[in-house]
């Protein structure tokens, strides 16, 4: 599976897709593949506040935990509800209908620290 | 596999309980019909029979220390002798209610007593507190201590513990009860803590250090005397867990090291029973600066007679509802009085050779990270074993050899881990049989994967499925699904 | 030394194997410093015939084992059927570890499945855990998790608690930072009137303190969103309604009752059980059903990611070892005794309580010291000092509680006696007798 070229990526392993000043955020294959089966997903609730970098959920898989960063600072307008009866949805379409939350960004300027594709698929590498 | 609830249903059994001897009034006299049940419980009447033969047969079900070795790194699965079972069984002991008149309980306080003065002795520590019901609850006593320690000096700016990370998941988690922020330090590429770091952290907000001698990668931390004084000289305390005591037991001492609380996990280092899960026991002994706040009722003795001492204004208060698992200490107690000085030194030598002797074999065929000198344990990793061969895999084809799998995936430190910890009551013999297992896996891994990927194949079930398990929740009995 | 397989000469072989001339290198990096400060313990060994010398000598010493006791306080003097203690030390059951390993410990697993749906069938909630360490942690643990569920950090308590349960959550949630209130109490139950708003969680015991039967009949509606956690005799479910059927949102309990003698007060087993809702927050060990790679049935541990093996500073408890054993012999009296069985066992002790408590109450300045509903312990008010009185019993081979107990509570001259199945009809009537000739 290839890293989406329209989307954005934190070090972090997590991909954002931007629409104007909202953005769609998930984990990428790559988390999703470290992590194992996905059994439970934890989500904020539509309406909180939330700074870049802070804690907006989490993913759970059989053996561990992971915690999902926000990568932009803004208020959570939407989350996957489908993700409560099938969290296996984060393996099975991770960068697709396997998405966390959508937020409403404060500052766009906050974008410019994300990755490109090519610099994630380097990190990725890397590791 | 079949539950009670699978049997067919039946009732009236009885005969356990004999009728009643006193006029009966009736329940509906005696409750308001608010307060009486109105559904029964589903619990099924099974004849006797039955019963013994469902739980006879769960039993084969299992594998136990007295089926074969278990090598779980960090757990001492060591033998259990029987004589502390039967002892543990006396009536004499078993029937005492812990509220009875301590003037009749004098034999179970004198154990308690004793063995506190051996563990303090074992420890070189100034004194004990034996309520705490397991390890984990020997940490957050101890974090309870380190707590109380600090409100009563007016330093409640110490809201840090530092430990490795190489650290056995309860130590954070307790550290967390009592309210402490945990910071993990990174171990040095020689497994150990790293001075510089630990030194970049201590400062007035850290309570303290929680450590694991030797650590969970089976190393000794060879500067340990220096971590302890450059902790008390930030005016911090050590927090020793004693999971790995056994690695050094009748050789060296936690006081020694500086340790000013120590926990005991008896139900590994002192031989009683694992129960599939418990009941433990972890006395947590103390420096005698934390003495006045150990947990109450303390033992006191007075030339062989014994009372619960229950003015302890200082105290934390109490861990547990009486004095702790007093049917396990009775069996600890056996242990030590059994070993004696002796045994308890031959028990650390042992188990020390023996894990030598099978980390020096199986680094031949296993990675081996940290390549030196361990102490009761040591840690491999399953990488490199084969194209696609988790750790997982490795594990689950040593039960089909016949083998209890050790500890996988911890520490954390070391990917794709392998626990070993062989204790001092495995022969020579059964290690090279083990060792010879984990060798024909590897290759196994190599010419025939799939083998493994499929593991157990002779176990009373196949491999489980925990994704299943753990996206669709079944925790009761699915009556009438 | 016999629990050491070893020889001279394999160990002799295993040092050549490992290129060292002797087992002192092998502790060459304890720091010599340390060394140097060991000391034994001055302790020979002694032989297996010595050691059960000693513990026979010591176990003599305890009058109180053949004493008749009337002693409750959440431990009770049950019967234990010869069927639990034959299962129970199966080396199978009782040598196995933790089940980390599935495929080998489905003995270990199916019974912990079972236990955890009798607790469910016996207190009508949703879930439980396979074992917390006692009644006082279980509900310690039970205040951190409402804490944690509302995120208001104070709880609201009946005043009719036991003393060690208080001692416990006195302890727990001070280190915690969780504020406690105490619901007074009224004619010896809670008085669910003067609950404090804005509390995250409020704790009631049932049989209370005094042996009262707490009516909860409303109480969930009225104390709003804190959750309602109720501590039970779980032999008194035998016929008592579940905390399950007035809404309770956890249900903790000491579990001895079941199968375990009261052993100077441990191993005990913690019994707690929750809504499926609070599933993620609930503390403890789970097993869950699934099915393995042939499709057959099976049981693993369930919801490890709350756990501290892999949640860590962040899991909803540090628990680890539990005490599963209890847990099993519990599961086994429980099946022994079977569903008529438990009721008949509560209806046994219900009754005889109630008749040494008319019985006794019928003497002179002698009265139950309240007219409220009671399982199979009650507070009887004694004229005189019942210090007194308990000495007498005693001299005669018979255990009541000591008052000050009751004292602590607020109540004077008066002594506290439980009743169970284990007391005939001529116990009874002695201590009816015998109290009666102190008066």
């Amino acid at each position: 599976m290839g890293y989406p070229t329209q989307y954005r990526y934190t070090k972090d392993h997590e991909w954002v897709e931007l629409d104007g000043k909202r953005a769609k955020v998930g984990v990428t294959d790559h988390a999703q593949s470290e992590l194992g089966d996905v059994v439970f997903v934890e989500l904020p609730t539509v309406g909180t506040a939330i700074n870049r970098g802070d804690t907006l959920g989490t993913v759970e898989s059989v053996k561990a935990v992971s915690d999902v960063y926000a990568p932009l600072g803004g208020v959570i307008v939407e989350v996957n509800s489908e993700l409560e009866a099938s969290p296996e949805t984060v393996n099975a379409d991770p960068h697709g209908t396997g998405w966390l939350v959508v937020l409403e960004v404060s500052d766009l300027s906050e974008v410019d620290a994300l990755l490109d594709a090519a610099a994630y698929e380097k990190l990725v590498a890397e590791e | 596999m079949r539950t009670i609830f699978d049997y067919e249903k039946r009732s009236g059994t009885g005969g356990i309980l004999p009728k009643l001897d006193v006029p009966e009034c009736g329940v509906g006299k005696l409750l308001p019909k608010g307060l009486i049940r109105r559904a029964e419980p589903r619990i099924p009447n099974l004849s006797e029979p039955e019963v013994v033969r469902h739980y006879t047969a769960l039993s084969k079900l299992n594998y136990g220390i007295d089926d074969g070795l278990y090598p779980l790194g960090s757990c001492t699965m060591k033998y259990n002798p029987k004589v502390n079972e039967d002892v543990a069984r006396l009536p004499g002991f078993a029937s005492v209610h812990p509220t009875a008149n301590p003037e009749l309980a004098q034999g179970s306080l004198a154990v308690m007593y004793k063995m506190s003065r051996l563990l303090c002795g074992i420890t070189g520590m100034a004194d004990v507190t034996l309520q705490p019901a397991a390890g984990a609850h020997g940490e957050i006593t101890g974090m309870f201590l380190l707590k109380r320690y600090f409100e009563t000096r007016g330093e409640t700016q110490r809201t840090r513990i530092l430990l490795p990370d190489s650290a056995h998941g309860t130590n954070p988690a307790s550290a967390a009860t009592a309210g402490f922020s945990v910071t993990e330090i990174a171990s040095g590429p020689d497994g150990l803590v790293d001075l510089n770091v630990l030194s970049g952290e201590l400062d007035d907000t850290v309570a303290g250090v929680m450590l694991t001698v030797p650590n969970t990668l089976g190393i000794f931390e060879e500067n340990i005397v220096k971590i302890t004084a450059m902790v008390h000289a930030a005016g911090g305390l050590c927090y020793f867990d004693g999971a790995n005591l056994n690695a050094f037991l009748g050789h060296a001492r936690p006081g020694d090291m500086g340790a000013d609380v120590f926990h005991f996990n008896l139900h590994k280092t002192m031989s009683s029973p694992h129960g599939g899960g418990g009941p433990g026991s972890g006395p947590v002994a103390v420096s005698e600066s934390l003495v006045p706040f150990l947990p109450v009722p303390r033992v006191r003795e007075d030339g062989e007679h014994y009372s619960l001492d229950w003015e302890q204004p200082q105290s934390i208060g109490s861990m547990h509802s009486f004095y702790g698992n007093f049917g396990v200490f009775l069996k600890a107690y056996a242990y030590i009085l059994t070993l004696g000085d002796e045994g308890l030194h031959e028990a650390g030598e042992n188990a020390v050779l023996n894990a030598n002797y099978l980390q020096e074999r199986l680094k031949k065929t296993y990675r081996l990270p940290y390549d030196r000198l361990c102490k009761h344990e040591f840690v491999l990793s399953g990488k490199g074993v084969g194209e696609g061969i988790s750790t997982l895999d490795i594990a689950k084809r040593l039960i089909d050899y016949g083998f209890h799998p050790p500890t996988i995936y911890f520490p954390l430190i070391v990917h794709e881990a392998l626990m070993i910890e062989p204790t001092e009551t495995e022969s020579k013999q059964t290690l090279d049989r083990f060792a010879e297992a984990l060798e024909r896996i590897a290759t196994e891994a190599r010419e025939n994967p799939q083998l493994l990927h499929d593991a157990p194949h002779t176990a009373p079930t196949r491999r489980l499925d925990h994704t299943r398990a753990a996206r669709h929740p079944i925790l009761t009995y699915p009556f009438g699904e | 030394m016999r629990y050491i397989p070893n020889t001279d000469a394999d160990r002799k072989a295993m040092l050549a194997a490992i290129g060292r001339s002797s087992i002192e290198e092998l502790f060459a990096d304890i720091p010599q410093v340390v060394k140097d400060r060991f000391q034994p313990l001055g302790l020979s060994p002694k032989s297996e015939m010595e050691v059960r010398t000693e513990f026979d000598s010591l176990a003599q010493e305890n009058e109180a084992a053949n004493a008749i006791s009337f002693l409750g306080g959440g431990i009770y003097d049950h019967y234990i059927p010869s069927v639990v203690q034959h299962i129970t030390s199966r080396s199978e059951f009782y040598t196995a570890y933790t089940p980390y390993q599935p495929e080998i410990a489905q003995g270990t697993l199916t019974a912990m499945f079972e236990f955890q749906t009798l607790l469910c069938e016996l207190t009508e909630m949703e879930v439980a855990n396979s074992s917390m360490y006692d009644g006082g942690t279980a509900l310690a643990e039970a205040a951190m998790m409402a804490a944690r569920v509302s995120g208001i950090r104070k709880i609201a308590i009946s005043r009719a608690l036991f003393t060690h349960y208080r001692r416990v959550l006195d302890t727990y949630c001070w280190a915690s930072g969780i504020k406690i209130t105490e619901i007074p109490t009224i004619d010896g139950h809670c008085d669910f009137s003067r609950v404090p708003s804005g509390v995250g969680g409020v704790i009631v015991q049932s049989p209370n303190a005094f042996g009262v039967i707490e009516d909860l009949a409303g109480v969930k509606e009225a104390i709003g969103d804190a959750l309602l956690i109720v501590a039970v005799n779980p032999v008194s479910l035998g016929i008592v309604a579940p905390p399950g059927q007035s809404g309770a949102d956890i249900v903790t309990g000491e579990g001895q009752p079941f199968g375990l003698p009261a052993s100077f007060g441990g191993p005990l087993l913690g019994l707690f059980a929750t809504r499926k809702a609070y599933l993620r927050h609930m503390p403890g060990r789970l097993v869950g059903q699934t099915i393995d790679a042939d499709g057959n049935i099976g049981y693993t541990m369930a919801a490890q990611t709350r756990e501290q093996h892999i949640r860590r500073g962040k899991a909803t408890s540090n628990i680890c070892t539990n005490v599963q054993l209890c847990a099993l012999a519990a599961t086994v009296y429980l099946a022994s005794l079977g569903g008529d069985g438990l009721r008949d066992l509560a209806v046994l002790n219900l009754e005889k309580a109630h008749y040494l408590a008319d019985q006794l109450s019928a003497l002179p300045g002698c009265s139950l010291k309240y007219m409220a509903p009671f399982f199979n312990e009650f507070v009887l008010r004694v004229p005189g000092d019942p210090q007194k009185i308990r000495a007498g019993l005693r001299e005669e081979g018979i255990l009541v509680d000591d008052p000050a107990h009751m004292e602590a509570l607020g109540i004077t001259g008066a002594l506290s006696f439980a009743v169970t199945e284990r007391r005939s009809r001529d116990d009874l009537d002695l201590v009816v007798d015998l109290v009666g000739r102190m008066l």
